[in-house]
């Protein structure tokens, strides 16, 4: 099969409606100098990719695209690299079909 | 705090909540059901197929009024490799009837639609409201939740969590284990929308029939996993999910797999033209029988993916929700109808049901095919696909080889690849397993 073109979540999650809890992240990452290979895995197991590599090599979070499936709870909460909670009532991704 | 006590919290407005609160409602019971979603369905995600028989015991009349999309009249699966794919199709005219037994749905717009049903029920259905937390009394009983509504603390006799695959309150309660790696998959889903003709033309149907494809091989890339794809009336559903654990060991990105899906000679030409219009992700129970956690407690009952209620072989989970959601309802009426305490050994009555049923009948038909699919997925999900396309490839093109050599050579291929022992032994594993 062909080479795999980079494929852009950003425009996946352009079709979808959310409301955005400005301020109230429900997903939390642990302080950390080294990143956990729980946290490394996130990086690509995020089906939104909310999570990012700094430039300082740490794990970063950014809920806003969040569709709230919890895959980062199964991997990291264990471990305490996340705090995840679901998003205050009527908040996060609004499905039209889901 | 609101200072009315409810007979009953129902956590979660999915199928199995849903099928709860109706049940208990119906019975004359005081029942609270609480949703974080905007409206019951918004945060709700399935593929998605309906089974009539399930939802006709709970709401008979469902067909005259429920937006469905399309009854299935065929099944298709497919084992793919990267060019190809090895089919079996099972179509008949018998799923014309009068009463069609499977159905496409769009979830967000059906469970609004029986949420409405739950309410006419005469529960109360608040909605924007997530649950934070379960209530113990000093005897460690559960006797109600805490929301994040403001003075959000309210009573009952007894909370049924419908939390789904995901729910936080049980496991942060020490009630059940967190899902783990391991026993839940991620599933990413797209929804294409096409013309109606274009759809019916495409996947040959007419009028309502509607077909679903299930999917699986080298598209999962060595995992443990399955795609999906579903005709509804204006739109396509498709789909790929794959255990988490699989995910986290590969690196293997879900968008990845879902466009690769995509992109299978056999797969784009059903999709072309199609404007997408929503990306969601969920988590699929699949540990089976041996995942299923303690049902029941102390003023507590546990339905639906929550309780991973799921039948990962042959793709059931909403049916196994609702039932789940309704024999709970049923237990605790019973239980309240003599005037008895939601206390566990009373409650244990919903678990003596749900045995009974075809629920765990089935997950325990199969408790041992989970394991062998995620401990041997290499051999499952891309050699054995492989092999198999390349026997077919061998067996239909025409090329002068004599056939007698033919046959060798894909048998050769198939010693080479498993050998006799690895071959004798994945059909007695799989013959054992599905027993």
């Amino acid at each position: 099969m062909d080479a795999e073109p980079s494929v852009r979540v950003e425009d996946k999650l352009y079709y979808n409606r959310y409301l955005v809890d400005v301020g109230r992240p429900h997903v939390k990452v642990r302080a950390h100098t080294t990143p956990s290979s729980e946290l490394v895995a996130l990086l690509k197991a995020c089906p939104a990719r909310c999570y990012e590599l700094s430039d300082e090599g740490r794990v970063e979070v950014t809920v806003d695209g969040c569709i709230e499936c919890g895959t980062c709870r199964v991997i990291a909460e264990p471990t305490g690299d996340i705090q995840w909670s679901y998003p205050r009532g009527g908040y996060g991704v609004l499905f039209k079909f889901g | 705090m609101i200072e009315e006590r409810f007979d009953a919290i129902v956590v979660g407005a999915g199928m199995a909540g849903n099928a709860a609160a109706l049940s208990m409602a119906r019975q004359g019971m005081k029942v609270l059901q609480l949703e974080r979603g905007e409206y019951p369905g918004s945060k709700n995600v399935q593929g998605a197929i309906l089974y009539a028989d399930m939802m006709e015991k709970l709401i008979p009349e469902f067909r005259e009024e429920a937006p469905l999309e399309r009854h299935l009249v065929e099944q298709r699966f497919w084992m793919m490799d990267d060019r190809s794919h090895v089919g079996m199709h099972y179509r008949s005219d018998d799923f014309n009837e009068e009463r069609p037994n499977r159905y496409t749905i769009i979830r967000a717009q059906f469970d609004k639609w029986f949420s409405s049903k739950v309410r006419e029920a005469g529960a109360t259905v608040l909605c924007e409201t997530t649950v934070t937390e379960l209530v113990r009394d000093e005897r460690e009983r559960i006797v109600g939740v805490r929301t994040d509504r403001r003075d959000g603390e309210i009573h009952a006799d007894v909370v049924v969590l419908a939390e789904g695959v995901n729910g936080l309150l049980g496991t942060r309660a020490g009630l059940r284990a967190r899902p783990t790696p391991g026993n839940v998959a991620l599933a990413v889903k797209e929804m294409h929308f096409l013309p109606r003709e274009t759809i019916e033309a495409r996947f040959n149907l007419k009028g309502e029939e509607g077909v679903v494809i299930e999917a699986a091989g080298t598209i999962s890339r060595g995992m443990t996993g399955m795609g999906f794809i579903y005709a509804n009336k204006e739109c396509i559903s498709l789909g790929i999910g794959c255990l988490v654990a699989d995910f986290q060991r590969t690196g293997q990105t879900p968008y990845g797999l879902l466009d690769q899906f995509k992109r299978h000679p056999s797969v784009l030409p059903l999709l072309a033209g199609s404007e997408v219009k929503e990306y969601s992700a969920h988590l699929i129970p699949e540990g089976g029988y041996k995942s299923i956690p303690q049902l029941y407690g102390e003023g507590w009952v546990v339905v639906g993916d929550a309780a991973q209620l799921n039948n990962a072989v042959h793709r059931e989970g909403s049916n196994l929700a609702m039932t789940s959601g309704r024999i709970a309802a049923e237990a605790i009426g019973l239980v309240k109808s003599r005037g008895e305490p939601m206390t566990a050994t009373n409650l244990s009555l919903y678990k003596k049901m749900l045995d009974e049923s075809f629920v765990i009948k089935d997950l325990k038909k199969y408790k041992d095919l989970p394991p062998l699919m995620h401990t041997h997925s290499r051999n499952f999900f891309l050699t054995y696909p492989q092999l198999i396309s390349k026997a077919m490839q061998n067996f239909v093109r025409v090329d002068g080889t004599p056939k007698i050599e033919k046959e060798k050579a894909t048998l050769r291929s198939f010693v080479k690849a498993r050998s006799w022992t690895g071959l004798f032994g994945d059909a007695c594993r799989f013959a054992r397993a599905w027993r």
